[in-house]
């Protein structure tokens, strides 16, 4: 009962969603506000029965329901419960359910607190959202059903891959898809502005804590990818452009930059059908990730099952989406209101800038995804864009936009004063080229690159700094008018500079980690040494462990530098019979901000073992850096002007609240 | 019954919630405007002026600019008073009432299984008495095989029936366990071996002969490691050598040798036979029911090959032993059409492209 009432909620969610994409529309030509509050009931609804829908895998998955195929073909009755409930989304039918429940929960969230929102373009808003809804319901029924059952239940199933069977699982899906499905806001809004034919500065301020939540989850999601490929894959490798990985990059470097192209929009009415082109392109681009990932053109660990009908189907939605949504703003762009000029050097300049660069970057990665797919379908070649290439084009873009990162936020709005804010940004310059300089003598072999790079980073942290600095008065005021102007200052501004910070923290580890990393590979027998960058790491022996679905080889390593003991480190090989397939399980030393890495290989018939160690020096900044940039962003987004709620302008009041 | 009932309940609460706000009166709404922003961002512009955040000059022109906006959205705001409309309201009544069950049922009846019942783990264990069918029997087996895997009896037990429920690759590894666990032994090499080509669609590959002639050697007279060697021989077109291994395990066997009719059948095959002394009716029965058989399962194991080397093409070996089997089966379109297939795959990989063309040429396809 529970596997149909789960099946028939979808299809009566389905139902509600193709009402909600007509019954507001109507509404709204005929002003009828009943009709456009269709939109928010249908939208909860909606949510409750994706909701009902989404609980009901999830028990079938928890229960061992065999007789229902996803079940049976992604679990076993012996997996530890987290990855029984992970295992719904760590396959393809249980993830597109999770992305429409994603879907459904943002609609439900404009539904409740969309209270702010004019009545028309709330309904225009959940149409729209709905038209997306409509589309991945019927795309899940039709093609990757997670109900359908078998008549004759098999009595054990065949487990989940072994290298998802991980925490990693349970964060970085759910958090990735809250990204990309998070940008279906922002172009629901931009398609709702363009069918009403008005936009301005209040549109920008609606849409832009939606964008911004979005971001928050998609950086975050990003992160955490990362590292889990980083730690699971045994490879110690971070970030391989992978075209999965290029398909999460491209939302969110589309969406960096419509975050800040809709802050300009919202403080001076300006770049507004760039905004709304940026909206649109930003979730066609997340579009164009769940097809490349979904339709099995890329073979990857994403990729968990290939189906040419899905394939097809996830096109025709693409197609429908966004050439519909680029036809409508070829044919309505020109009548929206052109708004606020602005001298180059300013602030809008900057965003602009910084605009053009993440655009450009972004097409950089769009090319180097698409191009080889696109010889290997039409010339039947095979090549992989790889490092080089994005060392070569992403890497410089990337470089002159950090070094433009300090100067936006100090640059003032309309015209700025690019000699002022160059004198006020030189003690940070100055920090940068102290870092080079350090960077320089103390560093031993590497790319010559690298201090300088380092010597960026240092300069887009104290930039950010600066401008905390600047603006509280630090250094030229007395103490306590700068704590009052601390405390009055907007949360944004202190969001921008944790944000800008972040990214100049990313760039240090990644720089550290790509350039005096050192990694050791040898076979090893028990009581053999290992000297891996200052630390001497001692095989003390192996031995078997019986875990609760798969056979377990740890290897103890005892870990000791300039003679002090340290610590036991036991990475392990672990085969999972079901599957006959196997995992390694790197383990991992923290030390700072460095990391220490075992990971196993195979075992030789003489009882050694193949073992990688590597010594990551500050790799650990590489992740820092995102969880600053989000923090930024919550911080931004606790912003009291960016509040999502019913804005009440009375002053006395607002002091007294406490700031959520 | 219930379930019914459960459908039922949700279908009404899907329609209520569009329903709702049609029965609401269209009174005073909460919504926000364009005006309520532009004296938000006016009164943030004082509150940062308060707080020395921005000199008194640039929040003049701010207040200015803002005020300019919000003159504007304040005259265009009564143009969108609402209005009511019964009829659209009425209409959307009925497409919730009659249009969203039909949606729900004319998409789910053709999806669902309402007369399925659920089939919790918990649920079946506790009622396994009645039905412990042979699965069910393997997969404990298997679990305790999981905990104990030097059991080598386990493995004994356990691989013959994976190989019946056609689990070849499972039943690979559990033979290879069993000889682990268990020693050497002539029955058990050429059971392996016997593994190995079924999982291989009956063709006996180079790795299962290394294990009938290691049968062989442990004991000359295991008439499963003579009948396999002699097939290995046929398949290498090689019929007179295997001719003479079948004659040679005719003349040892005992007279009452289940396996006598096929080896029999095998020698006639290869046009080798002293016709055995059966009638001709019973001979053209037992060879038609069991070729049939076979016949079948062969067919279903090169077709398991065929998808496997379509998913991956890189293996030489593989496509050699498709092209074979086709050839074996008479089937000499579809084996021209594999190896093209083969030759396709393996392009871009001089070395194997070699390797294939010689297998192709001494296949009788070459060129």
């Amino acid at each position: 009962m529970i596997a149909e009432s789960g099946h028939y909620a979808l299809v009566l969610a389905l139902g509600l969603a193709l009402i909600q994409s007509i019954v507001p529309l109507i509404g709204a030509r005929l002003r009828d506000a009943a009709l456009m509050n269709v939109a928010r009931s249908t939208a909860l609804a909606q949510l409750l029965f994706v909701g009902v829908s989404f609980a009901a895998l999830v028990m079938l998955h928890v229960n061992s329901d065999f007789s229902v195929a996803n079940v049976y073909e992604n679990s076993h009755s012996t997996k530890p419960l987290l990855y029984k409930i992970t295992g719904v989304w760590g396959n393809h039918e249980g993830s597109m359910l999770l992305w429409v429940s994603i879907l459904a929960l943002f609609g439900g969230l404009v539904a409740s607190f969309g209270n702010n929102l004019p009545l028309s373009l709330r309904a225009h808003v959940l149409a729209v959202q709905a038209w997306i809804a409509s589309a991945f319901y019927l795309f899940i029924l039709v093609t990757s059903n997670p109900f359908l059952r078998i008549a004759n239940p098999p009595i054990e199933g065949r487990d989940l891959n072994p290298v998802l069977q991980d925490i990693g699982l349970a964060v970085h899906p759910p958090m990735l898809y809250l990204g990309y499905v998070g940008f279906s806001i922002s172009f629901s809004f931009a398609i709702a502005a363009l069918m009403e034919g008005r936009i301005d500065a209040a549109w920008a301020r609606w849409v832009r804590p939606w964008t911004l939540v979005a971001w928050i989850f998609l950086t975050l999601g990003i992160a955490m990818g990362s590292y889990w490929a980083y730690y699971e894959l045994g490879w110690g490798g971070w970030w391989f452009w992978d075209p999965v990985e290029n398909a999460s990059l491209m939302p969110w470097l589309a969406g960096t930059a419509l975050l800040h192209s809709a802050l300009v929009m919202e403080k001076r009415n300006a770049l507004k059908v760039w905004t709304i082109l940026l909206s649109i392109l930003t979730f066609s681009l997340s579009l164009l990730g769940t097809f490349l990932v979904r339709s099995g053109v890329i073979t990857s660990v994403h990729a968990f099952a290939t189906d040419p009908t899905r394939g097809v189907f996830i096109l025709l939605i693409l197609c429908l989406f966004i050439g519909g949504s680029l036809a409508l703003f070829a044919g309505r762009a020109t009548s929206l209101k052109q708004g606020g000029l602005f001298a180059p050097i300013s602030r809008e300049g900057a965003l602009v800038l910084n605009n053009l660069l993440l655009t450009v970057a972004c097409a950089v990665v769009l090319f180097g995804t698409l191009y080889p797919l696109a010889m290997e379908m039409l010339a039947d070649f095979k090549m992989s864009v790889g490092a080089p290439f994005y060392n070569l084009t992403f890497a410089p873009l990337f470089a002159l936009l950090l070094l433009a990162v300090p100067f936006g936020p100090m640059l003032a709005w309309k015209r700025g004063d690019l000699l002022g804010v160059m004198q006020r940004l030189l003690a940070a310059g100055v920090a940068g080229l102290v870092a080079v300089a350090i960077a320089w003598g103390w560093a031993t072999g590497g790319s010559t690159l690298a201090p300088l790079a380092i010597g960026l980073g240092v300069f887009v942290i104290a930039g950010a700094v600066t401008d905390i600095v600047e603006r509280t008065g630090l250094v030229r005021m007395p103490f306590a008018t700068v704590l009052h102007r601390a405390r009055g200052l907007p949360r944004s501004a202190w969001g921008t500079a944790f944000a800008h910070a972040g990214l100049g923290v990313a760039l240090i580890g990644i720089v550290c980690e790509t350039t005096w990393n050192s990694e050791y590979i040898a076979t090893m027998k028990p009581n053999d040494v290992a000297h891996v960058a200052g630390y001497e790491l001692k095989l003390d022996g192996l031995f078997q462990r019986q875990g609760p679905n798969y056979r377990e080889m740890i290897a103890e390593f005892k870990i000791s530098r300039d003679g002090e003991a340290l610590t036991v480190m036991t990475p392990s090989k672990r085969s999972f019979t079901t599957r006959g397939s196997s995992t390694t399980e790197a383990a991992l030393l923290t030390r700072g901000a460095s990391q220490l890495y075992v990971s196993l290989g195979d075992a030789t018939a003489e009882g050694a073992i193949a073992v990688r160690i590597y010594y990551k020096p500050m790799v650990l900044l590489i992740w820092w850096g995102p969880v600053l940039m989000a923090f930024g962003g919550v911080l931004s987004l606790s912003d009291r002007r960016l509040r999502v709620g019913a804005p009440k302008p009375a002053r006395a009041k607002q002091r007294l609240q406490p700031a959520e | 019954m219930t379930l019914w009932f459960v459908f039922a309940l949700m279908t009404v609460a899907a329609i209520f919630a569009v329903l709702w706000p049609l029965g609401r009166s269209s009174g005073a709404q909460d919504q926000g405007s364009e005006v309520a922003v532009y004296k938000d961002q006016l009164a943030e512009v004082e509150r940062d002026l308060a707080a020395g955040l921005i000199p008194a000059p640039e929040a003049e022109a701010a207040r200015v600019e803002i005020s300019r906006r919000l003159l504007a959205a304040a005259a265009s705001e009564p143009a969108m008073a609402p209005r009511s409309n019964l009829k659209w309201r009425r209409a959307a009544a009925v497409l919730a009432l009659a249009g969203l069950p039909l949606v729900a049922v004319a998409v789910y009846m053709p999806l669902g299984s309402p007369k399925l019942q659920d089939f919790p783990l918990a649920q079946r264990e506790r009622g396994s008495g009645m039905a412990q069918s042979l699965e069910n029997l393997v997969v404990q087996v298997e679990q305790h095989l999981e905990k104990n895997p030097t059991d080598g009896r386990g493995w004994n037990v356990l691989a013959p029936v994976l190989e019946r429920l056609g689990r070849f690759d499972d039943a690979v590894r559990a033979y290879r366990n069993s000889l682990t666990y268990n020693g050497e032994s002539a029955e058990r090499r050429s059971d392996l071996g016997e593994a190995i080509s079924a999982a291989a669609g009956g063709v006996v590959t180079a790795e299962a002969k290394a294990e009938f002639e290691r049968a062989h050697a442990l004991s000359a007279d295991d008439p499963k490691a003579n009948y396999f060697l002699g097939l290995a021989a046929e398949q290498d077109g090689r019929k007179d050598d295997a001719a003479n291994i079948w004659r040679a395990l005719l003349a040892k066997a005992p007279a009452d040798a289940p396996w006598r009719a096929l080896v029999q059948s095998s020698l006639a095959r290869v046009g080798g036979g002293t016709m055995p002394a059966l009638s001709d009716e019973t001979i053209a029965a037992s060879k038609d029911m069991a070729e049939g058989d076979r016949n079948a399962m062969v067919r279903g194991m090169v077709d398991r090959l065929a998808t496997r080397l379509k998913q991956n093409g890189d293996d030489v070996e593989g496509w050699l032993r498709l092209v074979r089997a086709y050839l074996v089966m008479g089937e000499r379109d579809k084996a021209m059409g594999a190896s093209a297939d083969a030759r396709q795959a393996v392009a871009s990989d001089a070395e194997r492209l070699r390797q294939l063309n010689d297998g192709l040429r001494t296949l009788g396809l070459g060129g």
